[in-house]
């Protein structure tokens, strides 16, 4: 529910690196709003494939929050191996949204879905990896478990490593939702566009569901960045839900810091990005292993 | 028992009957068809029968051959890959004999079916051979038959070098095997499988010898890279796709299965067997999946898909081996099963998918990818069943392919995260591997099933393109039921794979099950996600649909920035989708470019061509039989077709024999 707050937070920031007012936090309850409410436009090229796109990728969205922790409290799905189910289910997501792409023809779409399916091809190993590293710290194998066994103790002790793998998902982070230096979602140059130019032709309502599934990936991976970064137990549930939001509004901010400051990387650069996220997963692994 | 032996004797009774009506095209269908699908369906019970009540069943004949008796038996093990071979080989020979059909005025139809049922027969008694000689003549057949099979349009000649290369690498691949059987009966002091089995203290000292017998030997059938030439990379794409199905979803597995039956044979594996598994198995599957990323030819691509796949299982059995070999029972049976299980989804999408290009073959007239497109509106059910299994050969929730993944990720966590550092890096390999081999194959099959089935047709053969008759596609719509139900039933299958895993492990059927637990918990779970999940998309489409009710439905071109006239030319083909990703592996493949550049101030003309050839077979294979030819090619002195000196060298040799005998 909260999580169209965050991209109004990242916007927010960039405005402010911009020197300008920028839009309202709400911004993007607003857009979803709207577009709910209206008609849709459909290429003639396009068969079922591309109504049924948006429609997957937001169940998928949907269906992955069950699995993710937040502040030590348990995910409503938890059991051995669960990582793994997230891991493929962002990849469901990022199937169908390609192939809903591929259905209109475009060339413009086309282009985006070949870059996607190469970074989120180089992405997965650096997550599986990352997450293997928690995993081996913590001795566990569910995600409820890992972040529940995490705490400013472990923080400390394997600081490190800890540091290493939140590199590892920062990157992934920054790359599965389409943020600078990897793709630039403020661009109006179709030929430059990865993530957006996938749902160039999807309009109405269709096009809400893919907002709505973009803003939960992005909650989604930032979850598990920031149970990484702040493992504060107090040992109040509500205190500790507390302090994980304050994190993800705190990462937000992060976000668009990086986008204001940065510039997007060179699209043959990004793989050697990506790839450095699995080094450095693979480092915190041997970290981690000592 | 006797139920098994009367499958076999339908279907060669069926295969004989219609190479005697081969003159008659309908009627020969009709017998070879008609009693494969027979025998398939009534082999099931045996089968069944076995896997529920976990009694091996088996029946023994004298036979009058040195060694060998005609003994069989079905325990869990052969149950589990009979199982596959009969479903796939009873569906494909529906939609065989539609494709068949179309070939009734130029050809013989009574060979092909003679045998294709040969070559089911023969699958049938590898699995459940219990002695050496049997193994090997039933062996021998099988390549025989699917020679014979993917010769089929022996007219081409690219057909016909595919068959070559095929027959000369499987032999290379047979000569291990009997080198290693000859070892084993040695050892053993017999030929049957039983006797195999008791003499491990004898056989323990050349057990490592043996086991690199058998990867090579049953890895040049199941296509281990680099061994793969035998499959590839023209052999399966050759075949009529009913028989690139059976040949790519059935006759694989049993070099996994020979592989399995020899390590039940050797006792408590060393590690570095699950190692080399490893190794093999995550090379087979990157490099099969990233040259299946690079090919243009559809068929192509599916038989280096299976090399993935392939390589999947095996780093699966490698992880299940290092397992038993340091002794950790959880990681063992999760390698194991997940490995066992993918045996099965593999050949269920993957036979799919190969009948899927059959059908796109016959109602398009090609299988170049980049000249199809826009097929789904064409062949809407072939279509649906080409993505259900696209999605689940990419491993992907809630289909089939994952709940083998899922076992094999929870197994290389479990060995990442528990033991000492040194043992755990394979599974390490082992996740990054999957990982990436999973991301991979996602750009493969988007490709695949976006440039042939999405956006508009590329040329004037695919906008042509006309439906297919129910015979072609009711074996797909089955296939597709059958990745969807396995899926689901997950936790089912995990069960049903235990007693198999206690076979080849001589580990107690209920240990192999609470070692199992962890995950076949965790995948009763992911049935209730993918549950959640199916029914989620249900209320949302629900829900779509009634917001768009009664709103203005807007229908447009495609948005080119503006420009109102796009053509189809004007899409993006699948060789420039896979671009990035062969470009960034490069090193690997190997592609050629052929490129005229535009070129003055009004450019004409201009061509890009690229090609992928198999890195191996170009570099190591091709230099390696020329070789071999130029060397015996000095021989050829020696036979020039004159009888009287071929009288000659008969009483030479006769004459030494003697010589021998008496000295």
């Amino acid at each position: 529910m909260l999580a169209p707050l965050l991209l109004g937070v990242i916007n927010k920031t960039k405005a402010f690196f911009g020197g300008r007012k920028g839009q309202p936090f709400l911004q993007l309850y607003y857009d979803l709003n709207k577009l709910l409410r209206k008609g849709a436009v459909y290429s003639h090229t396009t068969s079922w494939i591309f109504r049924a796109g948006p429609v997957v990728w937001l169940a998928a969205a949907a269906v992955a929050m069950l699995l993710v922790p937040l502040g030590g409290s348990a995910a409503p799905m938890s059991f051995a191996g669960d990582l793994v189910l997230l891991a493929y289910l962002l990849g469901l997501m990022r199937f169908f949204v390609v192939l809903a792409a591929m259905d209109t023809g475009s060339a413009l779409e086309g282009m985006g879905a070949s870059r996607e399916v190469q970074f989120s091809a180089l992405a997965e190993p650096a997550l599986l990896l990352a997450l293997a590293a928690l995993a081996r710290q913590t001795g566990q194998l569910s995600l409820t478990d890992i972040y529940g066994a995490m705490s400013f103790d472990v923080l400390l002790k394997t600081g490190p490593a800890m540091i290493l793998v939140a590199g590892a998902l920062l990157i992934v982070f920054l790359a599965e939702n389409a943020r600078v230096p990897v793709d630039d979602p403020d661009t109006h140059l179709e030929l430059t566009m990865i993530h957006e130019v996938l749902a160039l032709d999807t309009s109405g309502p269709d096009f809400a569901f893919i907002l709505y599934g973009s803003a939960l990936k992005l909650w989604i991976l930032g979850a598990l960045l920031v149970g990484v970064l702040l493992p504060i137990r107090t040992g109040w549930l509500w205190a500790d839900i507390g302090i994980s939001l304050a994190g993800m509004v705190l990462l937000a901010v992060a976000t668009g810091v990086i986008e204001s400051t940065m510039a997007r990387l060179r699209l043959l650069r990004v793989p050697q990005l990506l790839g450095a996220a699995s080094a450095l997963a693979i480092l915190a692994l041997i970290l981690v292993f000592r | 028992m006797s139920l098994f032996l009367a499958v076999i004797i339908v279907l060669l009774a069926g295969g004989l009957f219609a190479l005697a009506a081969g003159k008659l095209p309908r009627i020969a269908t009709l017998l070879g068809a008609g009693s494969a699908v027979l025998a398939c369906g009534a082999g099931l019970v045996p089968v069944l029968r076995v896997l529920i009540r976990n009694r091996p069943e088996s029946f023994r004949l004298p036979w009058d051959v040195p060694f060998g008796s005609f003994a069989i038996e079905i325990d869990a093990l052969s149950a589990f890959f009979l199982l596959p071979i009969l479903v796939l080989s009873g569906l494909a020979a529906v939609h065989g004999a539609e494709y068949l059909l179309a070939y009734r005025d130029r050809k013989n139809l009574g060979a092909p079916w003679f045998f294709y049922n040969l070559l089911i027969v023969s699958m049938l008694l590898v699995v459940v051979a219990r002695n050496a000689v049997l193994f090997l003549v039933a062996w021998e057949v099988m390549s025989l038959a699917a020679f014979f099979l993917l010769t089929f349009e022996h007219e081409k000649g690219d057909v016909r070098r595919a068959g070559w290369t095929y027959l000369v690498a499987t032999h290379m691949g047979a000569a291990f095997l009997l080198l290693m059987f000859v070892i084993l009966g040695q050892k053993a002091g017999s030929f049957d499988f039983d006797d195999f089995g008791r003499a491990a203290g004898a056989i323990s000292g050349v057990a490592s010898m043996l086991f690199v017998c058998a990867v090579i030997g049953f890895g040049t059938k199941a296509g281990f890279m680099p061994m793969h030439v035998s499959l590839l990379p023209e052999a399966h794409p050759a075949a009529p796709s009913h028989v690139s199905a059976v040949m790519s979803g059935a006759m694989i597995k049993t070099g996994i299965y020979g592989l399995l039956r020899v390590l039940s044979f050797l006792g408590a594996p060393p590690a570095w067997w699950g190692w080399l598994l490893i190794g093999i198995g995550v090379f087979s599957g990157v490099m099969g999946i990233l040259f299946a990323l690079a090919q243009r030819d559809l068929k192509r691509m599916l038989a280096y898909s299976s090399i993935e796949n392939v390589g999947i299982i095996t780093l699966s059995l490698g992880l299940g081996l290092l397992g038993l070999s340091h002794g950790w029972p959880i990681v063992a049976a999760l390698g194991l099963g997940g490995g066992l299980l993918h045996v099965i989804n593999h050949s269920m999408f993957k036979g799919l998918l190969f009948l899927a290009a059959g059908t796109v073959q016959r109602s398009s007239g090609t299988l170049q990818m980049d000249l199809l497109g826009g097929l789904l509106k064409r062949i809407p059910a072939t279509g649906l069943a080409f993505l259900v299994a696209a999605v689940a050969i990419c491993g992907l929730p809630p289909l089939n392919g994952f709940v083998s993944e899922f076992l094999v990720y929870v197994g290389a966590y479990k060995a990442t995260t528990t033991y000492a550092a040194e043992t755990a890096v394979p599974g390490l390999a082992v996740i990054a591997g999957l990982a990436l081999i999973g991301g991979l194959a996602a750009a493969c099959f988007t490709k695949a099933f976006g440039t042939v089935f999405l956006g508009e047709p590329r040329s004037e053969q695919a906008r042509l393109a006309s439906a297919p008759g129910l015979a072609m596609v009711l074996p797909l719509v089955l296939l597709m039921i059958a990745c969807l139900f396995l899926g689901l039933f997950g936790p089912l299958m995990a069960r049903m794979v235990q007693p198999v895993i206690a076979d080849i492990t001589h580990l107690p059927a209920e240990t192999v099950g609470t070692n199992m637990a962890v995950a076949t918990q965790g995948l009763s779970s992911v049935v209730i996600v993918s549950l959640g999940f199916l029914l989620l998309v249900l209320l949302l489409a629900m829900a779509r649909a009634r917001l768009l009710a009664g709103r203005s439905i807007g229908q447009a071109s495609t948005w080119y920035c503006g420009y109102a006239k796009p053509t189809a030319r004007m899409q993006y083909t699948g060789s420039s989708f896979a671009q990035p990703l062969t470009h960034l592996f490069g090193a690997f493949l190997r592609t050629r470019v052929h490129l005229d550049r535009p070129a003055g101030l009004f450019p004409k003309e201009a061509r890009l061509v690229t090609e992928t050839p198999d890195v191996f077979a170009e570099n190591v294979y091709r230099p390696a039989f020329e070789g071999t030819g130029w060397v015996l090619s000095k021989l050829r002195w020696f036979q020039h077709g004159r009888v009287q000196m071929y009288v000659l060298y008969i009483a030479a040799t006769l004459l030494v024999l003697l010589v021998w005998k008496l000295g």
